[in-house]
């Protein structure tokens, strides 16, 4: 078991290494590009010379990549060109927030579609399995921007209990997080309930589901103890990946409710030229998908003993 | 065997005119019909039937599990006094796992694999007597002990996955037995096991109803389980008893045309190719929704009366002899003395010229260990030795059998023959070029065409969107054969007809086929190109018994008109000695011993061939066998012995000699060879394994 934590971790390490290179080669490789994007395009010539001596840009291409791992690591990305602050301040607020939106998203869709979809998997073809699939197609199949305005429509414009916008100015507020949190579950839970109906379906069609039951154990046993552990395998795969696209993916949302996240941060930073921050924002984002990826990794093998003893 | 007084005291099972049927879209299916059976307590009863006739079906509504879409319809199940179908829910769990249990066909799938063994076996006695968890661990321990598993602490401990499939099988019986059921359910519980492993679980079945007296209920598809393991049997044929009775009635004076036709179809000792050729029964197994009126069997029997036998349902009758029934209206009037089944006598033909020869032809896979304790001690390719030192010949119309159980390196061969595997080393001369060298793509078509190989399981084989004929005119085009459209199509007929299929088949896709149909195309296929040689690997094996003696005299007769080499890869000792005309048997990669037929089934023998005739079931009751079991587990071909590959499980082991050298070949005669310590007058004291003629144990 440790030698597969260290295998993975050692993994994780090399990925977000060679991803750091690549970002490096892109972003850095040109510096004239770069001072360009710091100084802006109106900047003369000779103002660039002067930044890029005095930034230590005319040094070779590997000792800077170097100097800029090592303050990567030790969390210091440079200073924001739109901000004029350092790009730490600007980001961890805005990947704070993120969390706390995908926390509030995921608290509800791990257990509401796990619960689904077992009940649904659990006796196919029921009445329940199939209204259950058909809620979730349903949901799963509008966009974030269509159910975000039809959820504006009701709860902001008609009934007008809930606030339109989730700035946040005022510091944290709740009820802000309702309408955004919303959007998420509603177009997340139906596929990963659709993900945990086909694999407890899929389980309860094994022989070792029939074995259980023609021991005698009861039914509540055979569900809990036998068939939830294996049909739990699949759809954890897939709500490791869901924090990848909680992250990055949901820019429609944060956009639409004026919420201060980390999607929209990279799509500003992007649309700014904000190179450190964008670098900045790739790298969290990187950290992110393939700190998932080995918690997943790690966890399937707890879960499938067949992979753990090999 | 237990000694159950049949008829003496109350039944623990009965079932009455049982119905069952299944209901899909296409309507109501009737899977069983009209089923009645007396199980008395301690009593072993065989059901035995081919695929799809319902003998399973029997099982599941005993235990009344048969999905959404089955149901009972008619007639009951009473067990030790009471009817099944007005049990509570509650009740009905208390009866399962409790007073009814039941072992699988696959044990792996059988078993939770995310559970460990110990777990599973704990809730039986935990949820069926209340009793506390450290109680139930060491009951499950005990029951371990108590079906020969090594080591109970370690299993207990295990995942599924960590042990082999017949611990795996032993595991699932010792789970059925935790709770002390009286009627155990065994649904072809040794199917996926290899030969010499299902010996081992026979002999615990026989001696569970010994120590238990737990009444049995065995379904196997397996005549010969049967004899061994039961006091009656119900032969079922397309979701009706045909036949039942004591296994002695059943097996020596049985009445209806189809049980009859079943014993004429397996290959007893007493068949032989030339002058006692297996007698095929016609056609094939009706679908449930195409049964005939009257009885099932009457399109495929030789005594059908039109106007009596299809006039309506035919009821089961007392036979001649005590607790015999035969549902048949004509089993009276046949007179099976004089009854002289169409069969064709083939001449002998000797051998012609050598078509292949094998010379000390090796095979390894090399396998990377990328864990850091190998990097570190240098071992981190490791070569398994799939085939060693594999030397034999095979001559022009000769058939040569190489046998062994799973992992002996039998496949690997044949994938090196074909040239889908390249040998690592030694020579393979094929109509006089070297091929151990030349992989599939580098071959020409003539040598493609003259070396086809029969497969397995014929639903895997043909291409599900492709016709008949498109299929096997390729094969005819890519060999070289035709090349003009006209003369395939001609040929493609002419396949059809010698695989005695109708022509029209060529318009129909496989899915259109039954499984014997669809062997006889994958034949046709191979016999496209005018092969010099064929390799068949387990043609038959997939295929119901009543199907399989068709499909292997057609074999036979082809390899007879095209003068054909035929390479037969099988693990059923009974199909190689009907077939065979010398036999290769293989071990772990290497080969223990080969002969003739006559040379393999007769001492001296190698004490794996030994061994492993001991342990092939045999559907005659005049039969005795030697018992020879084997202790342990294959070994891993990563890791094999250093000396005799046999050595860890040999009964006969003689020392450390065994342990350290490879055993020298031993040329008993210019064909036959033994690769062991022992001295040849040693193996020659052996007494034969199977003799014919003695009276029954």
């Amino acid at each position: 078991m440790i030698v597969l934590l260290a295998k993975r971790f050692g993994g994780m390490v090399l990925t977000m290494l060679t991803v750091s290179i690549l970002l490096f080669l892109l972003f850095e490789t040109n510096i004239e590009s770069v001072a360009t994007k710091v100084l802006g395009p109106y900047s003369s010539d000779e103002q660039r010379q002067i930044w890029l001596e005095k930034e230590g840009y005319f040094r070779p291409l590997y000792i800077r990549y170097f100097e800029w791992l090592g303050n990567v690591v030790t969390g210091d990305f440079g200073e924001s060109v739109r901000f004029k602050v350092p790009v730490g301040d600007v980001m961890w607020d805005r990947l704070a927030n993120t969390a706390i939106l995908g926390a509030a998203a995921m608290a509800v869709i791990i257990p509401l579609s796990l619960l689904l979809g077992v009940l649904a998997g659990m006796r196919e073809a029921s009445k329940l399995d199939r209204t259950i699939s058909v809620l979730s197609i349903a949901t799963t199949s509008v966009p974030e921007f269509a159910s975000a305005v039809l959820l504006s429509a009701i709860f902001v414009f008609w009934l007008g209990i809930l606030p339109g916008t989730s700035s946040m100015t005022g510091g944290f507020n709740l009820v802000e997080l309702i309408l955004p949190a919303l959007v998420l579950i509603l177009y997340d839970f139906g596929y990963v309930t659709r993900m945990t109906r086909a694999s407890m379906a899929e389980v309860m069609t094994t022989g070792y589901i029939r074995t259980a039951i023609l021991k005698g154990l009861p039914y509540r046993t055979v569900i809990l103890k036998h068939a939830l552990r294996n049909a739990l395998i699949a759809p954890f795969t897939v709500i490791m990946l869901q924090f990848n696209w909680l992250l990055s993916g949901v820019i429609v949302v944060e956009f639409f409710f004026a919420y201060k996240g980390f999607g929209a941060l990279l799509l500003e930073a992007a649309l700014n030229q904000d190179i450190y921050l964008v670098e900045a924002c790739a790298m969290v984002a990187v950290f992110v998908a393939v700190a998932t990826q080995t918690i997943g990794d790690v966890g399937y093998t707890y879960l499938n003993p067949r992979i753990r003893f090999n | 065997m237990s000694n159950g007084q049949s008829g003496a005291g109350k039944p623990l099972l009965e079932c009455n005119d049982l119905c069952i049927s299944y209901f899909t879209r296409a309507g109501e299916i009737p899977a069983v019909k009209d089923f009645s059976l007396q199980l008395y307590p301690g009593e072993s009863v065989g059901i035995v039937g081919e695929s799809g006739c319902g003998k399973s079906t029997v099982a599941m509504a005993i235990m009344n599990y048969m999905g959404a879409n089955g149901g009972i319809v008619g007639g009951s199940i009473v067990f030790d006094g009471r009817d099944m179908a007005s049990l509570s829910p509650e009740e009905l769990r208390q009866l399962r796992g409790g007073d009814i249990a039941m072992v699988y066909q696959e044990p792996m799938a059988a078993l939770n694999p995310s559970l460990t063994i110990g777990k599973q076996l704990m809730e039986v006695p935990m949820f069926h007597e209340n009793i506390s968890a450290t109680e139930a661990a060491a009951r499950a321990k005990q029951m371990l002990a108590d079906v020969n598993l090594p080591d109970p602490d370690r299993v207990m401990a295990a995942y599924p996955h960590q042990i082999s499939g017949g611990q795996q099988q032993r595991v699932v019986i010792s789970m059925a037995l935790l709770s002390h059921p009286k009627l155990l359910l065994l649904d072809e519980p040794t199917t996926a096991l290899d030969v010499t492993v299902e010996a081992g679980i026979v002999e615990l079945i026989g001696e569970i109803s010994a120590k238990f007296g737990t009444s049995m209920l065995y379904i196997s598809h397996n005549m010969g389980l049967i004899k061994d393991t039961c006091d009656r049997v119900c032969v079922m044929y397309s979701g009706e008893v045909v036949e039942e009775g004591p296994i002695d009635t059943v097996f020596n004076a049985m009445s209806h045309p189809y049980t009859r036709g079943l014993f004429g179809a397996i290959p007893l000792p007493s068949a032989d190719k030339r002058s006692h050729p297996l007698v095929a029964i016609r056609g094939q197994l009706p679908l449930p929704h195409e049964r005939p009126r009257g009885c099932n069997f009457g399109p495929r029997c030789d005594f059908f009366d039109a106007g009596r036998c299809d006039a309506g349902d035919i009821p089961i009758v007392d036979g001649a002899h005590a607790m015999q029934r035969v549902r048949c209206v004509r089993w009276q009037e046949i007179d099976w003395a004089s009854h002289r089944p169409d069969v064709t006598v083939r001449p002998e033909e000797p051998a012609g010229e050598e078509v292949l020869a094998v010379d000390e032809m090796r095979k390894y896979y090399t396998v990377h260990d990328r864990s850091i304790k190998a990097m570190l001690s240098g071992h981190s390719v490791r070569h398994v030795k799939a085939n060693e030192s594999i030397t034999f010949n095979a001559r022009k119309q000769e058939t040569v059998a190489i046998v062994g159980e799973s992992g002996c390196g039998k496949s690997t061969f044949a994938k090196v023959l074909t040239g889908l595997e390249t040998a690592t080393d030694g020579k393979i001369d094929f109509d006089g070029v070297d091929i151990s060298h030349v992989p599939v793509h580098n071959r020409t078509p003539k040598q493609l065409g003259s070396l086809q190989m029969v497969f397995q399981n014929p639903n895997d084989t043909l291409n599900p969107s492709h016709t008949i004929g498109a299929q096997i005119g390729r094969v005819i085009k890519k060999f070289g054969v035709e090349t003009e459209p006209a003369k395939i199509q001609q040929r493609v007929m002419q396949l059809l007809d010698a695989v005695k299929l109708p022509r029209d088949f060529m318009w129909r896709r496989p899915r259109q086929l039954s499984g014997g149909q669809k062997q006889r195309v994958g034949i046709a296929r191979a016999f496209a190109g005018n092969p010099s040689m064929v390799i068949a690997d387990e043609p038959v094996s997939a295929l119901d018994v009543s199907v399989q003696a068709a499909v292997t005299d057609l074999l036979m007769d082809l390899q007879r008109e095209n003068k054909t080499t035929l390479l037969f890869i099988s693990h059923d000792l009974s199909v190689v000695r009907y077939l065979a005309d010398r036999i290769v048997v293989m071990y772990l990669g290497q080969i223990m011993e080969r002969g003739t037929t006559e040379q393999v089934f007769a001492p001296p023998y190698h004490p794996y061939t030994e061994a492993l005739l001991s342990a092939v079931p045999i559907a005659d009751t005049s039969v005795t066998k030697k018992r020879i079991l084997l202790e342990g587990n294959l070994p891993s071909v990563l890791n094999p012995p250093t000396g005799c590959p046999f050595e860890t499980r040999c009964p006969r082991k003689v020392g450390r000699i065994c342990e350290e050298e490879r055993p020298p070949v031993i040329e008993i005669s210019a064909e036959h060879r033994i690769a062991c310590h022992i001295p040849l007058e040693e193996l020659a004291k052996a007494e034969p394994v199977i003799q014919v003629g003695k009276a029954a144990e």
